[in-house]
């Protein structure tokens, strides 16, 4: 049975096509797993019970026509996911079920895949560590006490730590990529608007991004084939004609442009993620695509951007819990006392912390300083980015400016913690997808992962550089199952 | 206070104020769904049955703009010959309610829908315009219960996420009147495009009202007080009689005026202080990012235009000039569209020999006191217009006399009868036959010799008690044009 996890999707899907597995043996597979690995704390709700009695109603008349057939598989706790407890990793919605699914969730269980069970996150995604999460932090397979990054760590440490075949997370300033790479797994955020926000508990809405976090290229490229969807509940979604992925994925990446923004070369960073960049150039031309060196002069504002856009939506995203429809309510004295208690309560530091940074950003007399001038400078990122578009086809960058580091290393320094996500919150402002991909190992053995960048709407093209790169790179995760007595 | 010149003054002393008021009307769109969901709108549902989770602001809910409330709004801005934008954005109002699920209203802040447009007052004194700075869309809050229970509130989100136009004026009005009319046009023009009920009795129109005072000839405005959400004119009326003498006194008195928001207690007739200006909300307005900015082209607004229907001032314009109504009469008729629809299926009826003198007269006369009577708008008129029409007709054919017209019409009133039957069944036929008259005024003469006698002296007053006799010995049915004829010659 134990090999049954190590398969990756695509072979768990031509295995049950083939009738050489059940969707029960592989359900029943995972659920074993996970349940020998909760010393991982990846799971937030797990919904085994039922995952079963569904793979076994699957099996019964079974439909392989469907692209996920039978699949088991775990989801971040930020898609509501209807009568399954859905809690955003927050206190303040530890008894919220939803009567909804969210659409990303809901393209894949039409597509025949079951529910396991709600991973564990950052606290409305907020964080790179997984450690503000309301329900404790999640260990990394990778290493004992060390942080699988945030804000999608649960999913990252589900993936690594084979719990699940493939998840989906999401990714407003890098919490797919960054704890992707943190994991030596494949995680993409999609282009904005390529995948609904409908029913995602949301945190800044011009900067979130559902997207498939895998083993490997190919198992990521047939998620993201299934959660992408045009969706006219979700305003911001675009109508654009979306590929199959995974049926067109190719390694012919030869006679493609890819630029090296000499921007992202900052100062102190290791020199073992420098060497990681110049071995990823090496692969590149081995693939035989070009690479090119160009800048992305405002890069070095992106951080500071990001921490000013995310909190100010996220201020008022975050007011609807109030403790008056739903989730936790403190007692108090009149309207304004519960309000207090209920938020100072209900939000760990984290979050309080980001809708103070955003409420002040926003009030009038900042405004102007803050907001509107990043704003501007967000304008300003996305057209280096167009800028760049016109020599080359896509861009690689390191994923992050380091490996994974130990739970607690960070957390007393939310500057620090912040700079995780240097390299990949410029994408986000520029809305457009980047991929992070495993691709070595640092001197203590921890992965370490670049990114590919691409134009708006061309996930086929970074995913088939990262799957030519995938193969040449042929990265092995170092799973040593340490939580498993 | 003085009225010299139809001016509205509040005098002091030596001192006369002029009193500046702008108001920010909130109309309910008419629409049969909310700004961003699809619940329903209908009014008085029972509590939180017309609410979505988007309504509630559910984890995760999204906000969709519904198209048809956007028409709305852009035919409502065409009706105030208002600039139409077309690209305007959805900010969001962020402040904590316990009615406010999403903890911000979504409305429109710098980029509204409707840019300045103006709306013609008729006043006694002749027409003044009042400008319109801005019109824009935005949500409805839900509504808070405090008296049903001793320790809780009660939150009814009913009307949570239900449109609203707000309209501001300029600082334009200078009485009481004048907001009277402002608001009845407002309401007309709204009427008439079918974009908003104007039911002040169930909040679909209610306003914001910004008073302030200055000395009679000054140019620069006062301090303004904000009288916050009043929902009937009269009550607008009488705050800002009470809120403008407020500010004269305080002057009066070498005080000043604090800019602040202030309520109006209908039971004391009084405004009371809600917040100052350094206690006003800091409502961090930014762009909405779950919605797009709102993008309308010229052919869009183009093809509303062409949807527009004829709006009160040409539709009194026409009537001035097809029908030879006076100002005064166009007026009345056009305020009110079911009347002006009324108005205009009477006419159509009355076919080609038609008085539209007369049944103007009898439609401000006669059938608007019944309406009062019977408390009935109308769109409720007991009579409908074709029968309305047949009664004029009578009249104006000679069949029947003014007189017996009122004994007609109100034997109509009950089950809406056709006025000919009545007059057939009753016989209140007029007597208009030329004979027949001669002989009853031989008859009345010749038993009234002795005053025939005393007329022929020169007692010319004595010609009404011969048509007085002639009508009653005719049951009121002669024609009293003939009578007065007939009785000439022969006396």
């Amino acid at each position: 049975m134990s090999d049954i996890t190590k398969q990756s999707l695509t072979e768990l899907i031509e295995n049950i096509k083939n009738k050489k597995l059940s969707s029960t043996d592989v359900t029943k597979a995972f659920i074993d797993r996970s349940e020998k690995s909760e010393e991982l704390n990846a799971y937030i709700t797990n919904d085994f019970t039922s995952a079963l009695d569904k793979a076994k109603k699957f099996d019964q008349k079974p439909n392989l026509d469907l692209k996920l057939p039978g699949i088991p598989m775990a989801v971040k706790d930020l898609f509501c996911t209807k009568n399954i407890k859905t809690t955003a990793g927050s206190k303040i919605l530890n008894n919220f079920v939803p009567t909804y699914e969210s659409t990303v969730t809901e393209n894949i269980w039409n597509e025949g895949a079951i529910l396991l069970g709600k991973l564990n996150c950052d606290e409305f995604a907020m964080g790179s560590s997984n450690e503000t999460s309301f329900f404790g932090n999640v260990q990394s397979p990778i290493d004992k006490n060390l942080v699988p990054g945030g804000s999608s760590g649960g999913s990252a440490s589900a993936v690594a730590g084979q719990l699940t075949p493939v998840t989906i997370g999401t990714d407003t300033g890098g919490s797919i990529r960054q704890p992707a790479s943190f994991t030596g797994t494949v995680g993409l955020k999609p282009t904005y608007g390529s995948c609904s926000r409908y029913g995602i508990v949301a945190f800044a809405s011009s900067l979130d991004q559902a997207g498939p976090m895998a083993q490997n290229v190919r198992d990521c490229a047939l998620l993201q084939e299934v959660i992408s969807s045009y969706d006219p509940k979700d305003s911001t979604s675009i109508n654009f004609k979306r590929n199959h992925y995974s049926k067109e994925l190719t390694n012919n990446i030869k006679g493609k442009k890819i630029g090296i923004p000499k921007e992202y070369r900052v100062d102190g960073m290791p020199k073992e993620i420098e060497d990681l960049w110049q071995k990823g150039i090496q692969y590149i031309k081995d693939c035989g695509a070009e690479t090119i060196d160009i800048s992305l002069p405002n890069t070095s504002y992106a951080l500071p951007t990001y921490y000013i856009v995310a909190p100010a939506e996220a201020s008022s995203n975050l007011a609807r819990y109030d403790g008056v429809k739903y989730g936790f309510r403190a007692k108090g004295e009149n309207l304004i006392d519960m309000y207090e208690k209920t938020r100072s309560e209900g939000f760990g530091a984290e979050v309080q912390r980001r809708i103070m940074i955003g409420t002040y950003v926003l009030s009038s007399g900042y405004y102007d300083a803050y907001y509107l001038k990043a704003q501007k400078v967000r304008k300003l990122i996305k057209n280096d980015f167009d800028e760049a578009y016109k020599k080359v086809d896509a861009i690689l960058t390191p994923s992050t400016p380091s490996s994974a580091f130990k739970i607690g290393e960070k957390t007393n320094d939310p500057v620090s913690m912040y700079l995780n996500d240097i390299f990949t919150v410029p994408v986000n402002l520029a809305g457009l997808p980047g991929i992070s991909i495993p691709a070595g190992h640092d001197s203590k053995g921890y992965p370490l992962g670049l990114q590919i960048i691409g134009k708006a709407f061309d996930e086929q093209n970074i995913l088939n550089i990262a799957y030519a790169m995938e193969e040449k790179i042929n990265f092995k995760n170092k799973i040593t199952d340490w939580w498993i007595k | 206070m003085s009225k010299k010149d139809s001016e509205y003054l509040i005098n002091r002393k030596d001192n006369q104020y002029e009193v500046v008021i702008g108001l920010e009307v909130h109309a309910q769109v008419l629409s049969k769904s909310k700004l961003f969901s699809t619940s329903a709108t209908k009014f008085g549902a029972e509590p939180n049955t017309q609410v979505s989770l988007v309504d509630a602001a559910f984890p995760g809910m999204l906000p969709v703009i519904n198209e048809f409330c956007v028409k709305q709004a852009i035919k409502t801005g065409i009706g105030l010959s208002a600039k139409i934008n077309n690209r305007s954005v959805f900010d969001r109002k962020n402040y904590f309610y316990a009615d406010l699920p999403q903890g911000y209203q979504i409305s429109q802040f710098k980029d509204p829908i409707v840019g300045e447009g103006k709306v013609i007052l008729d006043m006694p004194n002749g027409q003044k315009e009042v400008g319109i700075e801005r019109l824009h869309l935005e949500q409805d809050a839900g509504k808070s219960i405090h008296d049903l229970d001793p320790q809780n509130t009660f939150v009814d989100l009913n009307r949570s996420g239900v449109a609203l136009m707000e309209i501001v004026s300029k600082p334009d009005l200078r009485s009481p009147d004048e907001v009277n009319a402002y608001i009845k046009k407002l309401r007309s023009i709204m009427r008439y495009l079918g974009t908003c009920d104007g039911n002040m009795q169930e909040g679909s129109l209610r306003a914001d009202v910004n008073v302030s005072v200055r000395p009679k000839g000054s140019k620069e405005f006062g301090t303004r007080c904000e009288i916050k959400n009043v929902n009937s004119i009269k009550f607008m009326q009488m705050a800002i009689e009470y809120e403008a003498n407020r500010q004269v006194d305080l002057i009066e008195e070498g005080k000043t005026i604090d800019q602040e928001t202030r309520l109006f207690d209908t039971k004391k007739n009084e405004t009371r202080s809600m917040r100052s200006k350094e206690d006003a909300h800091d409502y961090r307005y930014f762009p909405d990012p779950d919605l797009l900015p709102l993008e309308v082209s010229e052919k869009f607004i183009e093809e509303l235009k062409n949807d527009i229907p004829e709006l009160p001032d040409d539709k009194k314009k026409r009537f001035i000039e097809e029908f030879k109504l006076s100002s005064y009469e166009a007026n009345i008729l056009v305020s009110d569209i079911d009347t002006a629809k009324y108005f205009e299926e009477v006419v159509a009826k009355m076919g080609k020999n038609k008085d539209i003198k007369l049944a103007v007269n009898w439609i401000t006369g006669e059938l608007f006191a019944v309406l009062n009577s019977k408390g009935l708008e109308i769109s409720q008129s007991p009579v409908s217009a074709k029968n309305f029409a047949i009664l004029i007709n009578l009249i104006k054919n000679g069949t029947i006399s003014g007189k017996i017209a009122k004994t007609v019409f109100e034997l109509m009133i009950d089950g809406d009868k056709d006025p000919q039957t009545i007059v057939e069944e009753k016989g209140l036929k007029q007597q208009s036959d030329p004979k027949a008259l001669e002989a009853l005024i031989d008859k009345i003469i010749n038993d009234n010799r002795e005053k025939a006698i005393e007329y022929k002296q020169g007692k010319e007053k004595l010609f009404g008690f011969f048509v007085g006799q002639a009508m009653k010995a005719s049951g009121g049915k002669a024609n009293p044009q003939l009578i007065n004829e007939i009785l000439k010659k022969k006396l």
